[in-house]
């Protein structure tokens, strides 16, 4: 193995006086999101402006990743994941909650520790062609976060790191003065994942990492993503709308609805057992691969389109669009609480209903 | 894997990548060469004048181009070939100035404004807007009209009449770069306002930049022209290009070259300066790059 792939990402810093504690040991809580919300104003007006209306991106979500571990967050598109995964990374801040690394609110985190933050929580984009500077080198694009933080990589040593990082991602470190525009889709998705490995991050938010990308492509970037896992002991939050990518990737998964989490388990919980009717509902949406299995399939359509996210419906987001609604849905939310399934769900009449024949494997 | 991308040649640096591209680029450098030339002898032009701007000889004015006047002389019988090199500092030194002045101003302004958005656009964009609202030669007259008329003053006014446009035209590519991917992925790394706007938003911002430069240099040197014309830019009898055109105006029936050298000259140095910009603009695009080396244009 290389020698940055040597110094492990999970090490403490070694800069003495860090802003932040050190890790704690794996499979311990890493990043705690408490009652997260992100509300974008709507206004109207030109030189006055005022504001007419919320969209609620993300309204009320807890989530919590352990160390090492993979949790992923799926759902259509527009129900608040990728809100999700920017406020994650401080690139935007929450209307209401907290998210807590380490026991402290990163909402709060001023100038060091906000600093320590960014350079242990490192995300990958989903659109490998828009994510990176077609005017810099991939060499200064990898090694563009040594500048911000100089501790982790001499001055000297950039050049040799940034190939031992290249080489790490599957690169040919011979390519480190090309441009993007040089390199496929898959190519500069291992470009993306070599920017976000360079700081020896703690956790990876994997915005829709592979969505953009060919099938036999995806493959090949999530088998590199677990492998890394691996050999650097790095969390994921795994974000996608592929239910099986999600599926493969992922220890625990956490379904979303129009900026809530519905539903949560372990991933033979959640697809084995899925008890919120969206989910079963999104579960049977899927293609089998399997022709034998077809027939057995529980196919569910639902009614209607997701409703506005600026003007959502009362009480349970889903009964709009859900076959088992009644008086109490539009009157209460439901809590996401284990309802004797095992696992959490956000729904009052909360079953297990297998909808996908289980295929061992 | 997919693909491997062609393979690459020798890595060199880059700045002699870029100026091996430009020189590969005929055009580009064949202006280039040309605007040395009339840099060299504007700054030289004492050397290169067959005459004194100003000598006048009334026996023979109004002459057509001839071996002993290149250019003819005017009506006060001075030598067009002297006046239009001695002109030449003035109004490159205009011209240069100028729109060098206006380039840094206007695209600071542009991209702190397109930047960070809300009450910093607001208030410069009003300001530019404020600017903009006067007719461009009306503005430079009412600054030469305080200021009193020397080229001093007469670059500072076209500087001003430029800046809003070098602030509009940034602000906008910048408000397109701003919502890039890579600026967020930068943001996300811990990257600070500076580096962020210095090495992503301003180098993929730069391109209308370029154009708009090449363009407003062209535009200044007639601007210098007109303020001349009015009698607030260059004093007669000292020459400069535009003064030279305006002075030849009034001839223009009976003696065309009084006009038409200044006018060439203008028109020559104009040329340069926008061949030169399509160049640069072309071999600084990494992508413009590839294609270059590959093709071997």
């Amino acid at each position: 193995m290389s020698e940055a792939a040597g110094a492990t990402a999970a090490s403490v810093p070694s800069d003495s006086e860090s802003a932040l504690p050190p890790a704690p040991p794996p499979g311990a809580p890493l990043l705690e999101i408490k009652g997260l919300k992100k509300h974008f104003p709507l206004t109207q007006g030109v030189v006055f402006k005022r504001t007419v209306g919320h969209v609620r991106a993300v309204d009320g979500v807890d989530l919590t990743l352990r160390r090492g571990e993979t949790l992923g967050l799926v759902g259509e598109s527009g129900c608040g994941k990728s809100t999700v995964s920017k406020l994650l990374v401080a690139l935007e801040k929450p209307t209401a909650g907290e998210i807590l690394y380490k026991g402290r609110d990163v909402a709060k985190m001023g100038g060091r520790a906000l600093k320590q933050y960014r350079r242990e929580v490192q995300i990958i984009f989903q659109d490998p062609y828009a994510s990176l500077n077609p005017r810099m080198t991939v060499g200064d694009i990898v090694a563009e976060g040594w500048s911000v933080h100089a501790d982790i990589a001499p001055r000297k040593g950039r050049l040799q790191r940034t190939q031992e990082l290249m080489d790490r991602v599957g690169l040919n470190p011979d390519f480190v003065n090309r441009y993007p525009h040089q390199f496929s889709g898959g190519q500069r998705q291992r470009i993306g994942i070599a920017r976000a490995l360079a700081l020896q991050p703690e956790i990876i938010v994997c915005d829709e990492p592979v969505s953009a990308l060919d099938v036999s492509v995806q493959a090949q970037v999530v088998n590199l993503l677990e492998d890394l896992q691996d050999d650097f002991g790095l969390s994921y939050l795994f974000i996608a709308h592929d239910l099986s990518v999600v599926r493969h990737i992922s220890d625990r998964v956490a379904v979303m609805y129009l900026g809530s989490v519905v539903e949560e388990g372990t991933d033979a919980q959640v697809y084995g057992s899925p008890s919120h009717p969206y989910t079963q509902a999104l579960l049977s949406s899927v293609p089998l691969h399997e022709p034998a299995l077809r027939g057995q399939k529980d196919r569910i359509l639902l009614q209607g389109d997701v409703p506005s996210p600026a003007n959502p419906p009362s009480g349970c987001r889903f009964r709009t669009r859900c076959w088992k609604a009644q008086d109490i849905c539009a009157v209460e939310p439901p809590a996401l609480v284990d309802r004797g399934q095992g696992h959490p769900s956000a729904c009052h009449f909360a079953e297990a209903r297998t909808v996908v024949p289980v295929d061992v494997d | 894997m997919t693909a491997e991308p062609v393979p690459l040649r020798p890595v060199r640096p880059r700045w002699r990548e870029t100026l091996g591209l430009l020189v590969r680029n005929k055009v580009a450098l064949g202006a280039a060469l040309v605007l040395l030339a009339i840099i060299v002898v504007a700054v030289f032009d004492r050397a290169f004048a067959p005459q004194s701007a100003n000598a006048q000889d009334i026996a023979d004015r109004l002459q057509a181009p001839s071996w002993s006047h290149p250019f003819g002389t005017d009506n006060l019988g001075r030598d067009i070939l002297s006046r239009v090199i001695i002109g030449a500092s003035v109004s490159l030194k205009v011209g240069f100035l100028s729109v060098g002045l206006a380039l840094v101003v206007g695209t600071l302004l542009g991209l702190l404004a397109g930047y960070y958005g809300g009450w910093v656009d607001d208030v410069l964009m009003r300001l530019m807007d404020m600017l903009f609202a006067f007719p461009a030669v009306l503005l430079a007259i009412a600054i030469l009209a305080i200021r009193g008329p020397g080229t001093s003053n007469t670059i500072i006014a076209i500087a001003v009449v430029y800046v809003p446009i070098f602030a509009r035209v940034t602000r906008a590519s910048v408000l397109g770069v701003r919502e890039e991917v890579y600026v967020r992925a930068s943001r996300s790394v811990g990257a600070s306002d500076f580096r962020l706007l210095t090495r992503h938003v301003l180098p993929n911002a730069a391109p209308p930049i370029i154009v708009q430069t090449s363009v407003s240099l062209a535009f200044a040197v007639l601007a210098e022209a007109a303020l001349s014309f009015l009698g607030l830019g260059t004093q007669p009898p000292n020459p400069s290009w535009g003064l030279m055109l305006a002075e030849g105006r009034e001839f223009i029936g009976l003696a065309w070259w009084l006009a038409f050298f200044p006018g060439m000259a203008i028109v020559v140095t104009v040329l340069c300066f926008n061949l030169l910009g399509d160049g640069l603009r072309d071999v600084l695009d990494p992508r413009q790059r590839t294609l270059m080396a590959g093709g071997g244009r």
